[in-house]
């Protein structure tokens, strides 16, 4: 039997990481960039794939969370706040409009919950640009700060990349332990049967609330470190196509896989740039990718190694029920 | 009040347009649990596509025949064949995002082969304002009206007084039923993909030359459209039809009396509204709640 054992993928983890930390250390300034942009896009994503992968609930305004976070970030950094009180700010803000936002996901399902999404996400991102008087309008929020971390000046690049990578480790070991507590086991009951886990006294209602929360407040995280990160921010980034590329990244990195929005986000964000080399038709190929890849895997990338490590264990499986068998024809 | 009716007239205008690409979007949806976040881009589709063949030296009525055409083959035809059927075993949504991506792609597809810019496109009505009541009406918006109201009269007709609608109807409704009493249910669904393409194909003709032909004007269009669809009921051709209309004057008399800037957040804020309290939409039947 070929099975990933748990010291080989700790081991397998490890690498990863390290690789995380020490490769970019000589990247320039466009790839650290591009790096911290992977890691805020897959703490997003996160969120998004706790709603839709785990909970089952189809949101269309993760991208507006991302932009809630950014401008909560902007506003207070500019006038002085440190960044962890804005992230904070920015957790609390996007829970409780998230908290809102999920009434709607009690009365009406899959398709129309999709719409109303989209209806929020449009109305957030014409607040965004309406509002002068609090988000600049259209001329956006410039010079926003980047932190001290401990005394240490994130003004470069690669000490923000570490803020981002750090910020990153601590969403994911959160969502990690989220989704092996009892309320994940409660969200995936939800997503597969909102009938029967109500009937075993799942609260159907506050869960699907906390889905669209804690999904929400992810990507307010996100957002509260978007904002440092390009220093500059406006409403266009944060239109629908944001939470459209979000939706993208959970489905094709494979929603409901914990390492999924990972592997979406790289693929939304890194793989544009390597296909920068075909000029104007990278975002067409990257289309096209897309598409191919969800005709061979509906179910993303990582749903083509669960297939894969599923074929190899059945076959495994029914080789050594031959083999048993082949025994038991020569015994008798 | 010369005002409210200028308004009106040009938001039913609109709103034909929206009704037009509205009814695509929900036969799609009842023949093949099709959602197509594409269909904005398959508006924006054809004028480049009548302006290319235009280019190549074809007078306007071969560019719209051939655009007509081009746009049921590719919109159409392969859109089914290539994306839709490979898709469609896999469920609603991971098929919603491969058309989420093919927006981008067709988006950026534009983009690189034609033009970034803004290109003039013909008008198929001359430009000009006749009177009527009194108030100066522009022959555009008459001209987009009508043609809308008869290309939706069409349909109407061919969906419920010939046995070739009835038998797409049975299709739509009951695809296993249908099946057993011998209508061809596989042609059907194609029939309405095809229809689809022809409708785009037509609303593209009709509102390009007030927009300009532009590689992202999809967007916009394909919002107002699936709003159109979902206040007006997923479910109902007529349905489709009374939101586009809706909507088109709704959105036309946000922009005079709510403000220019929040114009946009009036249709949402319906539409939020319709969803909460009637999601079966203003016309549409209750579907039966798989929960």
């Amino acid at each position: 039997m070929i099975r990933f054992g748990k010291p080989l993928k700790i081991a397998l983890g490890l690498i990863v990481i390290a690789g995380l930390i020490v490769i970019p250390m000589n990247f320039n300034r466009y790839g650290l960039f591009i790096l911290s942009q992977w890691a805020v896009m897959s703490i997003a994503a996160m969120g998004l794939n706790l709603t839709l992968g785990y909970a089952g609930q189809v949101s269309l305004a993760q991208g507006a969370f991302v932009g809630i976070g950014a401008y909560a970030a902007a506003i207070m950094t500019t006038h002085g706040w440190p960044l962890p009180a804005a992230i904070l700010v920015a957790i609390a803000l996007s829970f409780a409009v998230g908290w809102v936002l999920g009434y709607p996901a009690l009365r009406v399902q899959h398709h129309y919950l999709a719409f109303v999404t989209l209806a929020f996400s449009t109305l957030a991102f014409l607040v965004f640009r309406n509002e002068s008087w609090l988000t600049g309008g259209i001329y956006g929020i410039s010079n926003i700060p980047r932190p001290h971390v401990f005394g240490i000046a994130t003004n470069k690049p690669l000490p923000f990349y570490y803020v981002c990578l750090g910020t990153l480790a601590i969403v994911s070991l959160a969502v990690w332990w989220l989704i092996r507590s009892p309320w994940g086991r409660a969200f995936m009951a939800l997503r597969e049967n909102p009938l029967r886990a109500q009937s075993l006294g799942v609260d159907t209602r506050r869960y699907t609330l906390m889905a669209f929360a804690i999904g929400s407040a992810l990507g307010g995280v996100a957002g509260a470190l978007y904002a440092p990160l390009t220093q500059y921010i406006d409403p266009v980034p944060f239109n629908l196509s944001l939470s459209l590329d979000l939706l993208m990244m959970v489905i094709v990195g494979g929603a409901g896989f914990f390492f999924g929005p990972f592997l979406g986000a790289m693929i939304a964000v890194l793989l544009p740039e390597w296909l920068r080399f075909t000029e104007g038709y990278y975002l067409m190929l990257y289309a096209v990718a897309v598409m191919l890849l969800l005709i061979w895997s509906p179910t993303g990338i990582l749903g083509i190694l669960d297939r894969y490590l599923a074929e190899r264990r059945t076959k495994a499986a029914s080789a050594l029920r031959a083999v048993a068998k082949s025994r038991l024809e020569t015994a008798q | 009040m010369s005002n409210l009716f200028d308004l009106l007239v040009a938001g039913l205008a609109t709103g034909a347009i929206y009704a037009l690409v509205a009814v695509g979007f929900t036969l799609l949806w009842q023949t093949s649990q099709t959602i197509n976040f594409a269909q904005g881009e398959f508006v924006m589709l054809p004028a480049f596509l009548m302006l290319a063949a235009m280019h190549v030296g074809a007078p306007f009525w071969l560019a719209i025949i051939l655009g007509i055409l081009l746009s049921m083959i590719l919109l159409g035809l392969a859109f089914k064949l290539l994306l839709v059927d490979p898709m469609m075993r896999h469920g609603v949504l991971p098929l919603a995002i491969a058309t989420m991506a093919l927006a981008i792609g067709l988006k950026e597809a534009v983009k690189q082969f034609f033009s970034a810019e803004a290109s003039p496109f013909p008008s198929i009505v001359p430009t000009g304002d006749i009177s009527i009541l009194g108030h100066a009406v522009s022959l555009q918006s008459i001209g987009v009206l009508v043609v809308a109201i008869l290309a939706v009269l069409g349909l109407t007709t061919l969906l419920n007084r010939t046995s070739l609608g009835h038998q797409m109807q049975a299709a739509a409704q009951n695809p296993t039923v249908a099946r057993i009493i011998g209508v061809p249910v596989e042609r059907m669904i194609l029939l309405t993909f095809l229809i689809n393409a022809f409708l785009v194909a037509l609303a593209s003709l009709l509102i390009t030359p007030i927009y300009l032909a532009k590689f992202s004007s999809g967007e916009v269009l394909g919002q107002a459209a699936f709003i159109a669809a979902i206040v007006g009921g997923f479910n109902q051709v007529r349905g489709a039809i009374a939101g586009g209309l809706l909507i088109g004057v709704l959105d036309n008399l946000a922009a005079a009396y709510v403000s220019t800037q929040y114009r946009a957040a009036v249709p949402m804020i319906f539409l939020i509204a319709v969803i909460l309290f009637r999601p079966q939409g203003l016309l549409g039947r209750a579907e039966e709640r798989t929960v």
